[in-house]
């Protein structure tokens, strides 16, 4: 038997696991395929891209003021103060994925840890943590925003904060529903049995279990916050000059787009195609993981 | 169900105490206050209107004095407007922002369940596909992104619609098509999820099998059960907006009850955010109750305790 056909038999006789089977079905979904490559090309762009480009994205240039596209060598043209905006829009799109993804692992830790403790400890700690998720839902999102934003200024890490604080609700929700059903299964009951104290059944038995419905959520927070941090822009509170976001450009190009579209169409295409192809990826996770509506 | 109301009642009252004495200390734990302004106060003026709100007062003590208050039902005049009352802000703003929800959350729900349940009928047809893309646009293009466009093409250019204000009928529709749009999308993606799904259980295979007609069966039979995940999103949904859209109220230049809290909540007139903030929160409370009992109402399963 040569090499090549024993690792054959070898792939065959490996169980397939529940997230091979969610892989493969993830693969067949062409839509969910072709937003993970745009994600990835747009990520890239992101990290990469700026370094690429002739300018900077706070280099202001008297002669180069409203550009058009492709004019003076600026592809996607430049804005009020002859900024770039190819360049500013690449700095743009890493500050709103930064946001989403760090604000998004925020509301993951906090929200799993929250809703798991919950749902497994269950009895008054449970009625307890869950009326406190209550409580900050009746809260209006802007109040919290607002008071942090006037209480520790404008700063680029609060904003994180802020979206992040208020996202992990419905996480700890999600996830404690989550746990009390996992609670009841027999493979806990066996930890327990074999003597796990409680912490260590949450970590290693629940979470593990969680991941499902948690990826999914997580997938479809990113673009969640995105959208928040350029409405907080929008109003003025978000990131500040002359650094940029997504959310930041594209409400200065809505100011301006009778005599300069291109500021508000190229972010506004570029923002809708990273929010779109985070929504289908985590529509294509929700399928693959828990294939009943398909 | 009525045991089941009263205990609900009950815990709101904690829960709604809680929310006021959150929101209490944090804002005072931000920094400035209502009386600063660009033109320093003299100082006898400040204290002598720091005295006049009771702001001289230890925190503490202003604290249970603002429970008492509202205790009665007195949400306090409003700091910064001297002759206006909480309430007076408030009955300014809310029926505009009532209004636009209102009507945003009917045509969100009527155009939502509708491409829903069209959506669920065809599932994975050209036209099923067509309206699951049409409604993750509408989830991911801001609303700050549209409504700008909608105001240069029916408002600048074509002048069918005034580009702001509401000085008659026509200035509600493109602020209440901005707010739908997003509402529809998610109502649309619920529906159909939870149409997809019940289409599939064994009572709608048995009312197949008496022969009942297609339309029966879909909106007698599965719609039912289909939007019990859509009511309790709506719960929560139709807080926000009622309360207002602060992006909405701005692009189109409306005097509503978003812009009034945010206004309020930047130059620190506090009393006028809390009486907000207690809004809200009661309407969040309140929708998210009735809520569990229209789907009590829908699905016998579901018990009330």
């Amino acid at each position: 038997m040569t090499a090549a056909a024993l690792a054959i038999t070898l792939a065959e006789r490996k169980g397939r696991s529940l997230w091979d089977d969610a892989g493969r079905r993830l693969a067949r979904n062409r839509a969910a395929m072709a937003s993970l490559v745009l994600l990835g090309a747009l990520t890239l762009a992101a990290i990469i891209g700026p370094y690429l480009t002739p300018y900077s994205f706070d280099q202001i240039s008297k002669d180069d003021v409203w550009a058009p596209p492709l004019v003076h060598g600026h592809l996607l043209g430049a804005d009020s103060l002859g900024r770039d905006l190819l360049c500013r829009l690449l700095i743009g799109l890493r500050v709103s994925l930064a946001i989403g993804v760090v604000a998004s692992g925020v509301s993951l830790v906090i929200g799993v840890a929250w809703g798991a403790t919950a749902g497994y400890v269950g009895g008054w700690i449970d009625e307890t943590m869950m009326r406190f998720v209550d409580v900050l839902y009746a809260l209006p999102f802007i109040f919290f925003v607002i008071l942090l934003m006037v209480t520790f200024g404008r700063n680029f890490i609060l904003i994180f904060l802020a979206i992040g604080a208020v996202e992990w609700l419905t996480m700890a929700r999600i996830v404690r529903g989550q746990t009390l059903s996992l609670k009841q299964m027999e493979f806990v009951e066996a930890a327990r049995a074999a003597g796990l104290n409680g912490g260590a059944i949450i970590v290693r038995h629940i979470v593990p279990n969680l991941l499902g419905p948690v990826v999914v959520y997580v997938t479809l927070t990113i673009p969640g916050v995105i959208l928040a941090e350029s409405f907080l822009s929008f109003l003025g509170l978000g990131v500040q000059e002359p650094l940029t976001s997504l959310g930041v450009l594209i409400s200065g190009g809505a100011l301006v787009m009778d005599q300069a579209p291109w500021l508000l169409i190229f972010p506004s295409v570029v923002m809708v195609a990273t929010l779109m192809a985070f929504n289908l990826i985590g529509d294509g996770l929700r399928d693959a993981i828990d294939p009943k509506d398909r | 169900m009525v045991r089941f109301l009263l205990r609900r009642l009950l815990i709101a009252i904690p829960t709604l105490l809680l929310v006021v004495t959150i929101a209490f200390f944090m804002m005072r734990a931000a920094p400035g206050g209502p009386f600063d302004t660009n033109r320093k106060l003299p100082p006898e003026v400040e204290r002598n209107l720091e005295a006049k709100y009771g702001l001289d007062q230890p925190l503490g003590v202003q604290y249970l004095t603002y429970l008492t208050r509202i205790a009665h039902g007195d949400l306090g005049p409003s700091l910064k407007y001297h002759d206006r009352s909480v309430l007076d802000v408030i009955r300014e703003g809310f029926p505009t922002s009532f209004k636009l929800g209102v009507s945003a959350l009917a045509l969100g729900a009527a155009l939502g369940i509708s491409l829903g349940v069209l959506g669920a009928l065809r599932q994975n047809a050209p036209s099923d596909h067509a309206i699951t893309a049409l409604a993750i646009l509408g989830i991911c293009i801001p609303t700050f992104v549209i409504a700008p466009m909608l105001v240069l093409v029916f408002a600048s250019s074509l002048g069918w619609l005034p580009t702001g204000g509401l000085t008659d009928a026509r200035g509600y529709v493109l602020p209440v098509i901005v707010l739908a749009l997003p509402q529809t999308a998610i109502i649309s993606r619920l529906t159909r999820a939870g149409m997809v799904e019940v289409l599939r259980s064994n009572y709608v295979r048995t009312a197949r099998a008496k022969g009942l007609p297609e339309r029966d069966i879909v909106l007698r039979h599965a719609l039912r059960a289909a939007i019990l995940p859509l009511v309790s999103y709506l719960g929560p949904a139709a807080a926000g907006l009622i309360t207002g859209s602060l992006v909405v109220e701005k692009i189109f230049t409306l005097p509503g009850l978003g812009k009034a809290f945010v206004i309020s909540a930047l130059q620190r007139d506090y009393t006028v955010v809390m009486g907000v903030v207690i809004l809200y929160a009661s309407l969040v409370i309140g929708l998210n109750l009735l809520a569990e009992v229209a789907q009590a109402l829908l699905d016998p399963r579901i018990r009330l305790t």
